[in-house]
């Protein structure tokens, strides 16, 4: 299960750093919750996010929208992921705690850390028995985001 | 605070208000004078939320301009708030956010001070054994941070270090007075804290918060969804005085509208796949979807919808600059309403569908005038004046913040 549950981290973050956005949704289930808060609001159990979704047509929605309409420069992401911490499983479905490092590299080459933070996850199986994410919450380390966050983490 | 009258910092200004010279987002002289005649001067300031320091000995840190400072709950319930700056070597007094104190004491050598920042004791005094310790004659209310005059309007908390300044009523004007409290009618909550560090100049973004030119044009999401588009009805109010701003845009008539046609904005093909959250509830009995309101230098507060925030801007250098977002919703909030506000914060903040690209668009300018300092920008949509207007299209608002950046920098 953990080289399942890591071969599902990696490819969700190729499809993000590769560009592949319109693939991201689909590791996702119909219906989902992801969201993109820090440490800080995690732990005082504020609700809002910076990215904010409960449903996978929303995550499909996000692709379109920073494809047709929202302007920003071009950048890519590159994800460092840990290896994922596995809980037990309860009803169909897996606690997943993994460490994310995101390097960010804009078109004129300048680079720097842009988020560092943990993924929790939830997931579950879908009906072809492949596992998806029922639940990702990523908690950024800092509350800082430089500039805007475009791309999802 | 600078009494004394200097050269102004930017001795060449096109008559009228439709020049901006750019310059004044480049030149480290600005900024300093800034510092002292603006964010020292005679304005008010957005501190924080009344909620942030909720009952005596709560607190709440965080800065104007480059002065870190401290607002707290008193014992007789009163908020105050003083600079974060120990009397002895400057440090800072407190090192977190917020949190709640009996009293203050800096961590470097033990000065105490109690909640309104009068300093109440200083470690071994009387020296140690006989030996050492302040002299006889150190005054004790002599020394202490700079304490800031503090209001509360609508939940909000603000000061100045000023004594001349009016109140906060006069500041504001009557008419945006209403638009704000037409919002914070009612007890909030915080739901979401985030900075955003903008590459630009502080006053590149608050000029692009009062730009009603741009929105639908930049921001290609509100305009294909039809959230706001100039044709729709709306309009801006400025204050006499051009520190305050208040932009509506009212909900929109869903008839065909091809004033944005050919534009890149208008992309009538995009539909969502999942549009409930735009399924906003009129939650302010009347037919306002919209509201952006700012109060000069550095406070913005926002209504998109169910989407509500209060933004706060601190300068971090000439050309940078964090933007302090507070996410809120009401007390009383009904689960679905609360709902929508989770689904609608997706369109402002870091990664706002509608409001990302203000992170970025300021940085463009920044670097794109690198080599013309002695050039100006043009601000003349609408006109000359700094009035306020019926329509959305013109840049009224931006002529009325420097209007009043001009006057509290006497230039």
């Amino acid at each position: 299960m953990l080289t399942e549950i890591a071969t599902l981290n990696a490819a969700c973050a190729r499809a993000l750093d590769s560009g592949k956005l319109e693939d991201w949704p689909g590791f996702f289930l119909d219906r989902c919750l992801y969201k993109v808060t820090t440490a800080d609001n995690h732990e005082k159990g504020y609700q809002a996010g910076l990215i904010y979704a409960d449903s996978r047509a929303m995550l499909v929605d996000r692709i379109m929208a920073l494809r047709e309409a929202n302007i920003y420069e071009r950048q890519r992401y590159r994800h460092i992921l840990g290896m994922p911490l596995v809980g037990a499983e309860t009803d169909g479905s897996v606690a997943v705690e993994t460490s994310f490092l995101v390097v960010r590299t804009m078109r004129d080459g300048q680079m720097m850390v842009f988020a560092a933070g943990i993924y929790l996850d939830r997931v579950k199986r879908d009906a072809s028995g492949a596992w998806r994410y029922a639940e990702r919450i990523v908690v950024c380390d800092s509350q800082r985001i430089d500039t805007l966050l475009a791309i999802p983490l | 605070m600078d009494q004394t009258v200097r050269e102004p910092a930017v001795d060449i200004w096109p008559a009228g208000l439709t020049r901006v010279p750019y310059r004044v987002y480049q030149d480290a002289t600005v900024a300093r004078e800034e510092q002292t005649r603006v964010f020292e001067g005679p304005g008010w300031h957005y501190l924080c939320l009344e909620i942030d320091v909720p009952e005596t000995g709560s607190y709440r840190t965080t800065m104007i301009g480059a002065m870190p400072f401290v607002v707290a709950r008193a014992e007789d319930g009163t908020v105050v708030a003083f600079e974060n700056r120990c009397a002895h070597r400057g440090s800072l007094i407190c090192l977190d956010d917020g949190g709640r104190v009996k009293d203050f004491q800096c961590v470097y050598h033990a000065w105490r001070y109690d909640l309104r920042g009068n300093l109440a004791s200083v470690a071994f005094r009387r020296g140690v054994n006989g030996m050492g310790g302040m002299p006889d004659d150190f005054d004790m209310a002599a020394h202490g941070p700079r304490k800031l005059r503090v209001t509360v309007v609508a939940g909000l908390v603000f000061g100045t270090l000023s004594n001349d300044t009016p109140d906060i009523e006069a500041y504001i004007g009557s008419e945006v007075m209403a638009r704000l409290k037409r919002v914070l009618h009612k007890k909030v909550e915080v739901i979401g804290r985030f900075t955003q560090a903008l590459p630009c100049n502080w006053k590149l973004y608050m000029e692009n918060v009062r730009d009603t030119y741009h929105a639908s044009l930049l921001h290609t999401f509100f305009t294909t969804f039809r959230i706001t588009r100039l044709s729709q009805g709306g309009g801006v109010m400025v204050s006499e005085n051009g520190v305050a701003h208040a932009s509506t845009t009212l909900a929109s008539a869903a008839t065909p509208d091809d004033s944005y046609a050919g534009m890149r904005a208008d992309n009538q093909d995009l539909k969502l796949q999942d549009p409930s959250f735009m399924k906003a509830v009129a939650e302010f009995n009347d037919n306002i979807n919209l509201q952006i309101l700012s109060v000069f230098p550095g406070f913005i507060l926002q209504q998109i919808h169910n989407a509500l925030a209060v933004r706060q801007i601190v300068p971090r250098g000439v050309d940078s600059m964090d933007l302090h977002w507070t996410y809120l919703g009401f007390a009383d909030d009904t689960p679905e309403l609360r709902a929508m506000r989770l689904k609608q914060a997706n369109l402002a903040g870091p990664a706002g569908f509608v409001s990302m690209e203000d992170g970025a668009v300021g940085g463009f300018v920044q670097r794109g005038i690198g080599a013309a300092a002695d050039q100006a920008a043009v601000v003349q949509m609408g006109g000359a004046s700094a009035e306020s207007a019926e329509t959305r299209a013109t840049e009224a608002s931006v002529r009325g913040f420097w209007k009043a950046w001009r006057t509290q920098m006497r230039i």
